[in-house]
């Protein structure tokens, strides 16, 4: 109710200030009032402070170029509107009696721009209390009968908060918009989306739809709440929401009321829309989408032009931002050092991000959103237009594209009888660079862009004095500012000034002369006219008439040669392939193999590689069509296996925030371009089995993937694998080392951690039990697979008394603890792990990094091998991930192990713990041809892997990486020339500096990096 | 011997790592020791095959492949196929003064306050840390143990890994002052755009932190020109070694600008300055020539700096530097780490140091920046005879096992807690 009596008193206000107008006569606050010209009608229930002054609002707006949508333009036509709507527009248009009539000739009109982005009229959601060193918020601080997770909002209306404030309109509108869809962009359910417009109207008049989308993201926003504190906890926390909301259906009577699950269920009725935050975030968004038959419009990052092959196959509609990124200033050698190629190269390509999409057949919208400043829009449409996107295809990203996903189309997005009157009146083309946007119509009010201009006085014209001569005039520039001279023998340039009407001029009678006529007067409809002072300051008459128009250029953007800018990446890395590699039958003659089979080490011997498989061992083999290799004096060896390995892995390694995470999955974020795939291709590691980290007793899935440079995430993934999973044991899980305030997380005891698995399984059991129509529960459904030996486990592990227990849990479930990771004290306990059965993945020889690794020795690996532990070495480091064959080397000095075994620790003794001995993992006719050739024997500190090969394709080449460091260096030098001379040219830069690369380790908790240079 | 310590610490019940405990330093050199048909690796780049080396009373008294034969007072040992090197140094160490990384009570390597010239690490040196006997059953023989809190962090001392205490422990007592440099690492990614913003003033404060750091040396220098105070500086007293070039000044930091910054320092205050860490020395390799600035270089076994660097940039920068004439040695992070020392001396071989340069890099090159090269470092007449004696080459960790070891002259018992474990459970499961 309050609210009613706001706007009369507003109105009280406004006339205050037109009658102290009246009185002051303020050009400039004149020219404001009329800027927002309201044509405003009363709603029925709101009382009236004053005289009722109901109008409809019709205007008819003649002889316009009217461009009704991106493929329809109609000259010299009419656009007829009222009460806000469009009654007609084109030719042979009825103009009704009561309309006031504007003469739009030479003069565009466009439909008002449509945002699918927008948080107009929404305030920022605060992030509440909790400082960053709180105890562990477990639940929702949100109150209410709502879910469990804050980040879960789908009970949120924009429309609720929604509050119209035209201070943030106006820029919009000046940038051409007239609707946008608006949203509070907070959390990983964002809840629903209002569709209005930027009109200066109340709030009721201008929602065009309350409910118009519902939006997604994998950002948790303010949530206070500590789960999730990962990307993949996001990821899993959606997919758990979609099942919940599915079951809630049924009204679980154990739920009780939900509102978040209620508003989830409601809002699937809705258009989707999802924000990525890069490329691989929209892949992994449709891919949750596909799961719960979703198909989500996608708000792209920006550098989604890496993989367009892959956004176009995911069939989303996308959003694409303009936010360009800035120029960085390389003129510091020293700073610019730090600036990777990867960087300048998206410097130069994101503008082209557009043009790729309309290339790809993509549909896509553009949006604001993102741009620091709105004024900058206009100015980066132009740019993507410039780097091929066409006008055409631009005009539709903002009106069509955006109405049709919003299915508003009805309402905005074009020129048609019935539709919202929101358009735009400009000088010429929207997208031009000279074109004036000189009025923007939101629900037929008329908002001035730019007064100035509106009457297009460039022209030749008579200028006669009373009494004095006549004078050619011409007057050009641009229709706001225009420029004028006199036309003699020389071309005089004078000065002409013109306010709305009002014109003042001073023409120069003779070169370099000082006296000039100077004239004032108005711009009649019917002639230009006034009063003036000749060179001697007598009072004169004058009037002048229109000759004719000066020629003017054809003025419109014109696409730079595409070709100009340097090749994509594959990965978008400098290391990375400009054409993906293809598999090849390759002939390896005349090397020492290590076979990691029976068969030990031969000598002399060739490897015929067929369809990425290892089709013949043996000695003079015919090569066929195969490539020959020569391999003398080299040393063969399988590719190496690392058990446990944390790189290619997106924003968190650990899933911290709960003791049982089992629904979190490795595999839902994966990171193709991490460059340490191709710096461990050189290490001539072809495989690694990331995981989770060891920040909790029940970590997440992981993930085998084979190290196939250049591929997307769902490639990288080794096809038909056995699942496993991460578990922890020791200090990490119970939060020793974590500082005083992690002290309330259950478990804090290795005698906790025990109950900890113990009730997992227990509650894994009982659920399994529970009939139809329970709850589906993806971390418990990870725990039955364990107890169905469909799910493996590798666990992290140090002390004897641990390992020891999780093997009485295991066997007490009847299952099996696959694999004992770090597992340093596994030689006190070799015996026992034996007959479980379990399998041991260690470091060679780290201890003292802390108190339960006192105890570790470098022996470990030969004692359990000796006692016949199926066991590996493994790196949990991206650096010692290069030199495994190293580490595995190590057991020969520690412990005695053969060349033969020590080899095995890195080749066929991991494939053997991940279950994929019978086609990785050694060198044998019809296993995968993942192998190495070394320069020298592979123990050695001096073997260099001099080609690594996966599934038959050579994926690192110590040849071919001289050509890449030159690529390199020349592209590094090409990007650095132009940006040094975009700073010459006055563009903004940004500083030059290091952006660290994405690194963890198992104990990471959020923030991985480098740790070289970077601390 | 060994075998029946193990046995008696069976018998008692005692935890095996009380075992360590009884590996006690060994005495003064009292007979002279003759290492005969050796192949020798001298350090400072000869190798004499079929060699002797000769010694007494700690020093080296003959090395050649035509020593004369031994006096009936020496012992003589037979080392055919053995390999004998200098110890390596580790030039750069946390050992005996952290024992758990992750266990504050164990740590004693950083002390409160920013600059603390004369805070000295040999005090808190353990010369019981179960780690030391790790290092040198690989063939580590002394190490520069270092202060790392701070700006200015005190001062290293290096030791000799046989002793009973840090006194004894001393090889060279307060050899250099450490400056760990605040970073000046651009941060990029649009942090910092437009002339300010927050990485501007990241660089800024580092700037004025290295300017409080030079005010101080400027300040300590100008008070020792006075003798006497009415209030006596600790800080500034001790700083009078560094000023009497008696102590080096060792620079800890990686970039350009840091090391330019380095090279500065030296250059004001005619300090011995030696760069510590050094990851993109190979840029300006031949400026550290020009100025004699040598590098402790950080360990090969590094990512490199940049991902469009050459993938194998940290394992060649050795043979870069070395090319270029610039005196470094190579270091390794941390303490237990440091057993690698010489296997990252393999890594910058296979990347371009010719085998023995590798093994000048871990012994006389870390000798002469350590300042202790005219005792140790090289197997040369007059050093002590700090040796270590592998089955192969003691570089590639495949063929490198220490058969023997000695620091001036004391054959060394190379037994560790690990070992002791193996052997505990080697017998567990009838292994051996």
């Amino acid at each position: 109710m309050k609210r009613a009596f706001e706007k009369p008193a507003m109105a009280l206000l406004s006339r205050c200030v037109s009658y102290a107008l009246l009185r002051y006569r303020s050009p400039l606050m004149l020219a404001a009032l009329l800027a927002t010209g309201s044509f405003a009608r009363a709603q029925e229930t709101f009382p009236v402070n004053g005289i009722a002054d109901p109008r409809e609002g019709c205007f008819a707006f003649t002889h316009a170029t009217i461009v009704k949508d991106a493929q329809t333009t109609v000259q010299n036509a009419t656009l007829v509107i009222r009460d806000g709507k469009i009654v007609d527009a084109g030719t042979g248009v009825v103009v009704p009696k009561d309309a006031v009539v504007l003469d739009c000739k030479g003069k565009y009109i466009y439909p008002s721009l449509v945002d699918i982005y927008s948080s107009y009229g929404l305030s920022d959601a605060k992030r509440s209390g909790s400082a960053w060193n709180a105890a562990p918020q477990f639940l929702s601080n949100t109150k209410g009968a709502y879910g469990w997770n804050q980040a879960i909002r789908s009970e949120v209306n924009a429309v609720d908060l929604f509050a119209a404030d035209d201070g943030k309109a106006r820029p919009l509108r000046e940038a051409g918009f007239g609707t946008v869809l608006s949203q509070q962009p907070d959390g990983i359910a964002r809840g629903t989306a209002t569709l209005v417009t930027l009109a200066n109207s109340k709030e009721n008049k201008v929602i065009l739809r309350e409910r118009a989308a519902a939006v997604y993201s994998f950002d948790k926003g303010t949530s206070t709440q500590n789960y999730p504190s990962s990307l993949m906890g996001s990821i899993a926390l959606l997919r758990q929401t979609y099942l919940d909301a599915q079951w809630y259906k049924s009204q679980p009577a154990k739920e009780g009321v939900n509102l978040s699950l209620q508003a989830w269920n409601a809002n699937q009725q809705l258009p989707q829309v999802f924000e990525a935050a890069d490329k691989w975030d929209v892949l992994r968004a449709d891919k949750i989408g596909d799961e719960f038959g979703v198909q989500y419009i996608i708000k792209a990052s920006g550098n989604e032009y890496q993989r367009i092959a892959e956004m176009a196959a995911t069939k989303a509609a996308f959003i694409l931002p303009l936010n360009f990124p800035g120029a960085i200033d390389m003129e510091d050698p020293g700073d610019a050092r730090f600036v990777s190629l990867a960087e300048m190269k998206h410097w130069e390509m994101a503008p082209a991000e557009p043009a790729a999409f309309e290339k790809a057949n993509i549909p896509f919208c553009l949006t604001a959103v993102d741009l620091k400043d709105v004024k900058q829009f206009m100015a980066n449409v132009r740019k993507a237009i410039t780097y091929g996107l066409s006008e055409q295809k631009a005009l539709e990203a903002l009106t069509k594209t955006p109405a049709t996903l919003l299915k508003a189309y009805d309402k905005v997005g074009s020129l048609e009888a019935g539709k919202l009157a929101n358009f735009l009146i400009t000088s010429g083309p929207l997208f031009s660079e000279k074109t004036i946007l000189y009025q923007n119509w939101v629900q037929g009010n008329r908002y001035v862009i730019k007064a100035d201009g509106w009457n297009d006085i460039r022209g030749i014209y008579t200028v006669t004095l009373t009494p004095g001569n006549s004078y050619s005039v011409e007057v050009r520039g641009t229709p706001s500012a225009p420029l004028l001279s006199v036309l003699q023998k020389d071309t005089l340039p004078g000065r002409i000034d013109v306010n709305d009407k009002l014109v003042s001029m001073s023409l120069p009678l003779a070169k370099n002369s000082k006296n000039s006529i100077r004239l004032s007067g108005i711009i009649g409809d019917n002639g230009w006219t006034g009063t003036g002072a000749d060179t001697s300051g007598n009072l004169i008459r004058w009037n002048a008439v229109f000759v004719k128009t000066a020629p003017e250029k054809a003025d419109s953007v014109k696409p730079t040669e595409v070709a100009a800018l340097g090749p994509l990446l594959y990965p978008f890395n400098g290391y990375g392939w400009e054409k993906l590699p293809k598999q090849e039958d390759l002939l390896i003659k005349n090397a020492t193999v290590w076979t990691s089979e029976k068969d030990g080490k031969l000598e002399n011997t060739d490897v015929l590689i067929r369809n990425g498989k290892i089709a013949q061992i043996g000695k003079s083999l015919s090569a066929g069509n195969a490539r020959v290799i020569d391999g003398t004096g080299k040393h063969l060896s399988a590719g190496i296996i690392d058990e446990h390995s944390h790189i290619a892995i997106s924003r968190g390694v650990n899933e911290s925030s709960q003791s049982v995470t089992s629904e979190v999955r490795i595999a839902d974020v994966l990171n193709p371009d991490d460059v340490n795939i191709y710096r461990q291709l050189s290490g001539g590691v072809t495989a690694s089995h990331l995981l989770h980290g060891s920040a909790n007793a029940i970590g997440g899935q992981s993930q085998l993937i084979k190290l196939r440079w250049g591929q997307n995430a769902e490639d990288l993934k080794v096809a038909n694998w056995d699942p496993f999973i991460k578990f922890a044991l020791g200090e990490n899980v119970k939060q020793s080392n974590w500082g005083e305030r992690n002290t309330v997380r259950f478990p804090q005891t290795r005698m906790g951690v025990e109950q900890i698995y113990t009730d997992a399984f227990t509650r894994a059991r009982d659920y399994e039990r529970q009939g139809a129509g329970k709850r589906r529960d993806l971390e418990l459904d990870a725990l039955v697979e364990i107890l169905h030996q469909k799910r493996f486990i590798t666990c992290h592990s140090y002390v004897q008394s641990e390992i020891n227990m999780l093997m009485h849990v295991a066997d007490s479930f009847h299952f099996r603890v696959n694999t004992f990771t770090h597992i340093l004290e596994g030689y006190k306990v070799a015996d026992k792990m034996k007959a479980h059965g379990a399998g041991a993945g260690t470091f060679a020889d780290w201890w003292a990094y802390k108190m339960e690794v006192q105890d570790a020795i470098p022996y470990n690996a030969a004692i359990m091998n000796g006692v016949g532990v199926v066991t590996a070495i493994n790196s949990d480091d991206a650096e010692m991930a290069r030199r495994l064959n190293q580490e595995a080397a190590k057991t020969i000095k520690y412990g005695g192990l053969s060349e033969e075994e020590a080899l095995k620790l890195v080749t066929i003794n991991p494939a053997r713990l991940l279950h994929v001995d019978n086609r990785m993992g050694s060198i044998k006719v019809g296993k995968d041809a993942d192998v190495v050739l070394w320069s020298d024997n592979p123990l050695s500190i001096y073997a260099k892997a001099e080609k690594t090969i996966v599934d038959g394709i050579v994926e690192f080449d110590r040849d071919n990486d001289l050509q890449l460091r030159k690529r390199i260096a020349t592209e590094r030098n090409r990007l650095t020339q132009q940006l040094l001379a975009e700073k010459k040219k006055g563009t903004p830069t940004q500083k030059a500096g290091f952006v660290a690369d994405e690194m963890y380790h198992c104990e990471d908790l959020q923030g991985g990096h480098q740790t070289a240079i970077g601390d | 011997m060994k075998k029946n310590i193990i046995l008696l610490g069976l018998a008692m019940g005692c935890h095996m790592a009380y075992a360590q405990e009884t590996i006690s330093p060994a005495g003064p050199q009292d007979k002279p020791v003759y290492l005969t048909n050796a192949t020798i690796h001298v350090g400072n780049g000869a190798v004499i095959n079929n060699g002797t080396i000769a010694f007494a009373k700690g020093k080296i008294t003959a090395v050649g492949a035509n020593v004369p034969a031994a006096g009936s007072d020496a012992t003589v040992m037979d080392m055919k196929g053995q390999h004998v090197y200098p110890g390596i140094i580790a030039p750069e160490s946390k050992l005996g003064l952290v024992e758990f990384e992750s266990v504050r009570a164990t740590i004693d390597a950083r002390e409160v306050g920013e600059i603390n010239p004369s805070v000295r690490s040999i005090i808190a040196y353990n010369a019981d840390s179960k780690v030391i006997n790790t290092l040198r059953s690989n063939g580590i023989l002394l190490a520069q143990v270092t202060p790392e809190g701070g700006i200015v962090s005190g001062v290293s001392s290096v030791v000799q890994l046989d002793a009973w205490n840090w006194e004894d422990a001393a090889y060279k007592t307060d050899n250099a002052l450490h400056f760990f440099m605040p970073g000046l690492l651009p941060q990029g990614g649009g942090r910092g755009a437009g002339a300010a913003g927050a990485a501007g003033d990241r660089l800024k404060a580092a700037m004025d932190q290295i300017e409080t750091v030079r005010t101080f040396f400027r300040e300590a220098k100008a008070y020792q020109q006075e003798a006497k105070h009415s209030a006596t500086n600790l800080k500034f007293e001790s700083m009078r070694a560094l000023f009497n070039k008696e102590q080096k000044l060792f620079i800890h930091c990686n970039l350009v600008k840091e090391m330019l910054i380095a090279i500065d320092f030296a250059k004001e205050f005619k300090a011995d300055v030696t760069i510590v860490g050094g990851a993109d020395a190979w840029l300006i390799a031949d400026i550290l020539k020009q100025n004699n600035v040598p590098v402790v270089l950080t360990q090969p076994h590094s990512l490199p700096v940049m991902q469009d660097d050459d993938v194998d940039q940290p394992y060649k920068t050795a043979a870069l530097l070395q090319k270029a004439g610039v005196l470094f040695c190579l270091s390794n992070e941390g303490f237990w780490q440091q057993r690698n020392l010489g296997f990252e001396a393999g890594t910058a071989s296979a990347y371009g140091l010719s085998r023995e340069e590798a093994l000048t890099a871990v012994t006389l090159n870390a000798a002469k920046i350590l300042g202790i090269d005219k005792t140790t470092g090289s197997l040369e007449m007059g050093k002590d005879a700090n040796i270590a004696v592998s089955t192969g080459d003691m570089l590639d960790m495949k063929s490198s096992v220490i058969t023997k070891a000695f620091i001036q002259g004391r054959e060394i018992n190379l037994d560790n807690k690990q070992k002791q474990l193996y052997e505990k459970y080697e017998k567990k499961y009838g292994l051996k």
